[in-house]
């Protein structure tokens, strides 16, 4: 039951857990969002109540999955894709657990509803690790300690991921100000500062060393 | 008088212990006065097996550390060094599971997926008192989907009437709150679990209720139940006493008695006296209490979100008269218990029962709203006086609190003022009161919180009185040693020498400062079992059903077993959280520390001379030429003789060698409670009555730290939830409909980053040569009692005005200035 975590997961090991729904997939490709967009946008077309097959871009592929229009997103990512890195803790927008990336900004996943991220870019926090590397801050909040249960943690690193995409050089206060909305009841807050604050200090110096060397960015 | 005593802290160790452990924890909390001389009188390891003699270190660094000698069974490894001197030990270690959490692939119960598993959902009371008349689950049967629905029969978690028959018989149970589980369904999707939940058609008769403490203590109130009624100490932990009087809803009291009180209050020149009032909290752990429940007929399969794997096992055992060996409890990743999670509880059962009946697995989650409903802590009202000497000395302590656990017991609070100091004359009387509300359940540090608040609080005030530093006079009547190291690190640490007089700002904005102790206690839990295995390429497992709540206890293991083969915690494999292993104890009070390591320890020992002992001949050698030394085995004749754990293992004639362990007692029992002190910076704005923590330092003690990384995590976890408690979380049950209003986390508000202090940790270490590890756990004294009491204090300093009740928010600070009249914050 317990085996040390192995990074090496793969995209089949992630799909096996769904068990309800056969998913396919295929690399996506930006001219294939715009067209499900696009479909998806059609004011005649209404659907429900229902199931029916969409398509939905996660991690960079795409998976065709049968929902019914109510479903939420974070239903439909932990229920039909396997994907229970998402977490559900207040399913109504409050605690921010459920925290993915809708084409790069920040989502509540139980706040969105499956039909609704028909050609949009959902990232999940499985998506956050390529191949067997880590994102910068889930590294970061190994290494701080930024967790206790975990059972918040994927919804905060989304979170602070996200900052670091939008401000590379944060101070303490606009930590505080993007994670405001997470919660967290084993008391994390402090090491997610301080983990968040490090990679950005990294990002700094290493943006530093660049200036000092260009000839290396190449 | 030391009988009653002991009677406190033995009744400190029911409340936080579920029921299933009581029988296997040794009952060793006592004041520490009374046990030092009592210890030659106390069975320990030395009476019961062959022993010998060794040398220990004693003490606390910082006072100079001290040897100590111990009878040792002969089967227990040598003593560990301080840890200054180990490689592992004490060293700050990342999480053993730190990215499965970071990484979103750790499974918790509630991302479990079978292969056709159903998914449940549950019918709840929608009023706060009544019987029901019928229960139509017609058209919830007819709903496409739908694969088993369960209605309930006997409710768990309720206190029971003492004679039964006061009550007329019925099918179904009487519902006692809102809230109240009456049926659940399964279904293929969640939706549909929903949608047919709502068709279940529930009829009642209504009954009078009761929400509010004080008006259920009225002689006239409505009684939530008609006669005499005792809580089991529930699967969560909690109960209070039983068989004391009760009238209508007052439960009790429970009184113990020392000496004198009045003769000690006549002996005083100085007494304080006061009331305080807090509010109830609910645990609001973010994964909900769930289990997916496999029921096969040769094996049920329960995936819980628990505490206890054991607990688990031992009440679906109960419940369904099955065989522990056919009931399999895992639990490998866990978001969050605080002491709630123990045992089968009502949505376990009920999810066994649509698995049965289904004949498929069955997922059953409590939703945020039944989280906050199925679980809390206490609130409480007390009333305290403290008698002292000019010079501090207490002469007298007396305490009466009643307190509400809904329809349970266990809303005692006297733990601080029994244990934290020095007193001859205590009297305390706790009360349950009885309300049509959701059942108490063990909280971080039951009852120390509220009793904390209090008795923390008058202790300043009565530094006030005899105008001594709070510090000074915890020096004078604080016997602990450890505290006492722990204040002296805050004054020198902090800003203390710059307090000022209470009250002497002058702008809106007023800042201060304040100090408040914790106590808890050494509980041990004996069910403490392990196996460590060593196979032939060198790597070693370690398998416990113990479980990981977030509190690092897979981490705490990797580093005791690391230290004992010279390995990387890394390299140590830890299966646990499965009770298909060695059954390991519940997490709750703070035992898991001290209870598991030690045995971890000498499985690894056992199994590593057990190598010894078959690699030895390939060597050349004798066991006892062999040694492990800076991470290597070596000839301790011959130092160029040295050998990876790889290559002495493949020496082994078998494919593996493993030890299987069971904890044994104590070396002797010293030492029996453990605690902090925590220092509080904080404004408060008098215009806005808003109170903001500007900065915590915490000076604590868990005996050894094994892992100072994850200790201090959970340090500051138990800081943030204090100060949670004391400014922010509060239960607002609706008076007229029976309800709780705030049952969802945006109105029931929780401490959120942008109210985060600076926080700084200092841990004390403090060998006791109790055990051959010295751990112990940091779950309850960590922040969480001396928090609310310590920003008390600091309030008090800020302004000059004294908070006597919890939760500090804007309107229960401008009351308390005087700034708006108490009614209209009522």
């Amino acid at each position: 039951m317990s085996d040390t975590p192995k990074i090496e997961v793969s995209r089949r090991g992630f799909l096996k857990g769904a068990g309800l729904t056969a998913a396919t997939t295929v690399i996506e490709s930006a001219s294939a969002l715009a067209r499900d967009a696009k479909e998806a946008m059609q004011p005649d077309r209404s659907v429900g109540p229902d199931a029916v097959p969409v398509k939905l871009h996660v991690n960079g592929q795409e998976h065709t999955v049968t929902i019914e229009p109510r479903y939420t997103l974070a239903e439909t990512l932990r229920d039909h894709l396997g994907l229970t890195g998402t977490k559900v803790v207040c399913d109504r927008g409050s605690c921010s657990a459920c925290t993915v990336w809708l084409d790069g900004t920040p989502a509540l996943a139980c706040m969105t509803l499956g039909i609704d991220a028909v050609g949009r870019k959902i990232t999940t926090i499985e998506g956050l690790t390529q191949g067997a590397e880590m994102h910068p801050v889930q590294v970061a909040f190994v290494k701080h300690d930024a967790m206790q249960c975990g059972f918040c943690t994927p919804g905060m690193v989304m979170t602070c991921a996200a900052l670091l995409e939008r401000n590379h050089d944060p101070k303490l206060a606009d930590v505080k100000h993007a994670v405001s909305g997470n919660l967290c009841r084993c008391g994390t807050y402090p090491k997610v500062f301080a983990a968040t604050l490090d990679v950005a200090q990294q990002h700094q110096r290493a943006a530093y060393l660049l200036t000092l060397n260009p000839a290396k960015e190449a | 008088m030391a009988p009653e005593i002991v009677l406190a802290a033995q009744e400190q160790q029911q409340s936080t212990q579920p029921k299933s452990v009581k029988k296997g924890v040794e009952g060793e909390a006592k004041p520490t006065r009374e046990a030092e001389k009592k210890d030659e009188q106390t069975p320990t390891a030395a009476k019961s097996t062959a022993t010998r003699t060794e040398t220990f270190v004693f003490g606390i660094p910082q006072n100079g550390l001290t040897k100590k000698e111990r009878q040792v069974p002969l089967d227990e490894p040598p003593p560990l060094a301080q840890n200054s001197e180990l490689k592992y030990i004490g060293k700050p270690t990342p999480r053993y599971d730190g990215m499965a959490k970071a990484t979103g692939r750790g499974k918790y119960t509630a991302d479990i997926q079978l292969p056709g598993m159903l998914y449940a959902r549950m019918v709840d009371a929608t009023i706060p008192h009544g019987r029901i008349t019928s229960v139509d689950t017609s058209a919830a049967e007819a709903l496409p989907g739908v694969k088993a629905i369960h209605v309930i029969e006997h409710t768990f978690g309720i206190a029971a009437l003492r004679d039964p028959k006061q009550e007329a018989p019925s099918k179904y149970p009487v519902i006692r709150y809102a809230g109240q589980p009456i049926a659940a369904v399964a279904a293929t999707s969640p939706q549909i679990a929903s949608d047919a939940a709502a068709l279940i058609k529930v009829t009642y008769d209504r009954m009078p209720f009761v929400v509010d403490k004080q008006d259920a203590r009225a002689p006239d109130a409505p009684t939530v139940f008609p006669g005499p009624a005792d809580a089991e100490g529930s699967a969560g932990g909690g109960g209070g006493p039983k068989n004391v009087p009760q009238v209508g809803n007052v439960h009790g009291p429970e009184r113990k008695k020392v000496g004198d009180v009045d003769k000690g209050f006549s002996e005083a020149d100085a007494v304080v006296e006061g009331e305080y009032f807090t509010q109830v909290q609910t645990h609001s752990a973010l994964e909900t209490h769930g289990f997916v429940v496999d029921w096969k007929p040769e094996e049920v399969t329960v995936y819980a979100s628990t505490q206890g794997t054991a607990s688990v096992r031992d009440e679906f055992a109960e419940v369904f008269k099955l065989p522990k060996s056919q009931v399999r409890v895992i639990t490998e990743f866990m978001g969050g218990g605080f002491g709630a999670k123990f045992g089968a509880g009502n949505e376990g059962v009920v999810a066994a029962h649509l698995s049965r009946k289904a004949k498929l697995p069955v997922k059953l989650m409590l939703d945020r709203k039944q989280e906050h409903i199925v679980c809390n802590r206490p609130d409480s009202h007390q009333k305290l006086k403290i008698g002292a000497k000019k010079d501090g000395t207490l002469t007298a302590i007396s305490l009466t609190s009643y307190g509400t656990a809904g329809v349970g017991t266990g809303a005692g609070t006297a733990g601080p003022a029994t244990n934290l100091y020095k007193c001859p004359n205590l009297l305390t009387e706790e009360y349950d009161v009885f309300i049509n509300a959701g059942p108490g359940a063990a909280f971080r540090a039951p009852g120390h919180p509220q009793g904390c608040f209090a008795f923390e609080q008058a202790i300043d005030e009565l530094a006030v009185k005899l105008d001594m530093d709070p510090m000074d006079l915890r020096d004078k009547i604080d016997e602990s040693p450890t505290r006492r190291v722990e204040r002296k690190i805050i004054r020198e640490r902090t800003n203390w020498k710059t307090r000022k007089a209470a009250g002497v700002d002058t702008g809106p904005v007023k800042r201060g400062m304040g100090i408040a102790q914790s106590v808890w206690y050494r509980f041990i839990n004996m069910d403490s079992s392990c196996e460590v295995r060593v196979s032939r390429d060198g790597s070693v497992e370690i398998m416990s059903s113990v479980q990981d709540l977030g509190t690092g206890t897979k981490t705490l293991l990797a580093i005791v077993v690391a230290e004992e083969f010279g390995i990387s915690p890394a390299d140590v494999v830890i299966r646990i959280g499965d009770t298909r292993y060695p059954i390991g104890p519940n997490s709750g009070g703070s035992v898991t520390a001290g209870s598991i390591t030690p045995a971890v320890r000498n499985a690894s020992y056992q199994a590593r001379q057990k190598l010894f002992a078959a690699a030895a001949p390939k060597l050349s050698t004798t066991a006892d030429n062999l040694e492990m030394r800076g991470g290597k085995v070596v000839f301790k004749n011959d130092e160029s003789k040295s050998y990876s754990l790889k290559q002495i293992a493949a020496k082994m004639p078998t494919s593996e060698i493993s030890a299987r362990v069971t904890r044994g007692p104590e070396y002797a029992k010293e030492r029996i409670t453990y605690g902090g002190v925590d220092y509080v910076e904080l404004a408060v704005d008098t215009e806005t009555g808003r109170v903001h923590i500007e900065k915590v330092f915490g000076a604590h003690d868990c005996g050894r730290p094994i892992n100072p990384l994850g200790v201090i995590s959970q340090i500051n976890g138990g800081i943030l939830q204090g100060i949670s408690y004391a400014l922010f979380e509060d239960r607002v049950m609706d008076r007229k409909q029976g309800y709780m209003l705030n049952a969802n986390l945006e109105n029931y508000k929780i401490i959120g980053a942008r109210e985060v202090p600076e926080i700084e940790i200092e841990l004390v270490e403090n060998y006791i040569a109790q055990s051959s590890t010295d751990a112990a756990g940091i779950g309850e004294s960590a922040g969480i009692i001396t928090l609310a009491a310590a920003i008390g204090n600091a309030f008090y300093n800020a302004t000059g005005v004294r908070m006597r009740k919890i939760p500090m928010t804007p309107a229960n600070v401008l009351a308390a200035l005087g700034r708006v009249s108490q009614e209209e914050t009522a």
